[in-house]
């Protein structure tokens, strides 16, 4: 089998090791970034949801406003704004943070984190309030304070309600990120592109990369249908 | 008052050019995802394996990817194809693969899947007594879709259509990347030019939240229309 691999690959003028590799390094910054962008943005989001959900319009309000604005405008637009603008800013170009956002990864990071935490937060919080109240009564009644609350009952249970949308979340991700290839970052799509224009040959770039996709895209359908099925385990038919 | 740098009319322009694009592939998606849902709830073995396959795969791959694909290689297929006629019956046939139609053609097939999915589910939802009763009517089955079942499936599918709306709407902005001339287009040459990031593309980002907006009422407005003989519990 790897001798056919090899004799196929020799023969063709696309598909040589080289362009193989580019591949490879594009999905793995393809990956990387939109790793750390779900990450830090699930970890802004989860308290940003529970501010959301407090009844004092102004903790709550800030929140809404920052994520209907993330929701309400294209995500290409908050790319180009960060990517163009923080090299704009007066004085940066002085900081060390020259020295992080100069490279497009940064400001493609910061875009991405910054849209994923408006959307999870808004999953999430759609979670919070859809906890059952007897729940939170229990918990009151066992002398659980808010903080307590928070953390043993209506965090877990929320993130069991909020596994299936936020699985659609991670995969609408991982599809936004190619768009990373506009601010010149080499990810999947971006090495597509490059191999474009070497060869003239849009089946082969485009069609192989959208094979790459959907490969990610299975392995998270796969990897988000297990982690359901186990946080639903004790909703299970017994019989089922 | 905000100074747009003589920019203004080319970014109005820009603004008409996205919601037409928006609106075309609105209207091909929508009827994308009636034939998708029909033929997903069809007897037929061969149609649901197509509809099946299609939403499979437009759910892998990346909008962008997908209009790459359309653009560089609709005009590649195009060229093969003006040879092979110009070969075989010697009529010069060309036609330009422009952004525009490459937009429209992918952002058209990307929501066809969605509303396939939001269709079949509203399907779904109608009463299979209503049916019944038409066909005890007499009704040939192009009557029974037209007369019961689009009526009463578009109330079902009404908040799904909403929500992929507002997707393809900030969708239509990619098309920029393969050079049509829309207002993030236009936006992105201004600020670049004028080396005024923030100038140009804040105010094309409330074009866009007010386009969402609008909708957003519009579509509670709809929803509040299509579900006006409906008596809910609580």
């Amino acid at each position: 089998m790897p001798d056919f691999i090899a004799e196929w690959l020799n023969q063709n003028e696309i598909f040589t090791a080289m362009t193989i590799m580019e591949y490879w390094d594009g999905m793995v910054t393809t990956v990387h970034l939109v790793f750390l962008s779900l990450v830090i943005g699930l970890l802004v989001a989860v308290p940003l949801a529970i501010l959301r959900t407090v009844r004092n319009p102004f903790v709550s309000g800030p929140v809404w406003l920052y994520t209907y604005l993330f929701r309400g405008t294209p995500l290409l637009i908050q790319l180009y704004i960060i990517y163009y603008g923080l090299a704009q800013i007066e004085g940066i170009q002085e900081t060390f943070w020259w020295e992080i956002f100069r490279e497009p990864f940064y400001p493609a990071l910061l875009a991405f984190t910054l849209n994923t935490a408006a959307y999870t937060t808004e999953i999430i919080r759609g979670a919070i309030i859809s906890t059952p109240n007897g729940e939170i009564e229990a918990a009151k009644a066992y002398g659980m304070n808010w903080f307590m609350r928070m953390r043993r009952i209506v965090l877990p249970s929320a993130a069991r309600r909020a596994v299936q949308a936020y699985s659609n979340e991670v995969i609408f991700m991982l599809h936004a990120s190619a768009i990373a290839s506009v601010v010149t970052i080499v990810d999947l799509t971006g090495a597509a592109r490059n191999i474009y224009s070497r060869f003239y040959a849009p089946f082969d770039a485009f069609i192989f990369v959208a094979l790459c996709y959907m490969a990610l895209t299975f392995i998270l359908v796969f990897a988000f249908r297990k982690l359901e099925t186990h946080l639903l385990k004790h909703q299970r038919p017994v019989n089922g | 008052m905000l100074d747009l740098k003589g920019y203004g009319p080319a970014l109005m322009d820009g603004a008409i050019v996205t919601i037409e694009l928006a609106f075309l592939s609105l209207a091909l998606s929508v009827a994308l995802g009636l034939i998708g849902a029909s033929a997903k709830l069809s007897q037929s073995r061969v149609a649901k394996g197509i509809a099946t396959t299609y939403t499979t795969l437009i759910r892998g791959v990346p909008d962008l990817v997908m209009m790459l694909l359309f653009y560089y290689g609709g005009q590649v297929a195009v060229n093969m194809l003006s040879d092979y006629i110009w070969e075989t019956y010697e009529i010069d046939f060309f036609f330009q693969f422009d952004p525009f139609i490459s937009g429209v053609v992918t952002i058209g097939l990307i929501f066809g899947a969605y509303m396939t999915e939001t269709f079949r589910g509203a399907f779904l939802a109608v009463e299979t007594g209503q049916i019944e009763a038409a066909r005890a009517y007499g009704f040939t089955r192009f009557h029974t879709f037209r007369r019961i079942m689009l009526p009463q499936m578009l109330r079902h599918a009404l908040p799904g259509l909403g929500n992929n709306w507002q997707v393809l709407l900030k969708t239509t902005a990619l098309v920029s990347i393969i050079g049509l001339t829309d207002m993030v287009r236009v936006a992105e040459e201004a600020a670049k030019a004028e080396r005024m990031p923030f100038h140009f593309f804040i105010p094309v980002a409330f074009v866009y939240l007010a386009l969402t907006a609008g909708s957003e009422l519009f579509i509670k407005w709809l929803d509040k229309r299509a579900n006006v003989g409906v008596v809910q519990g609580g």
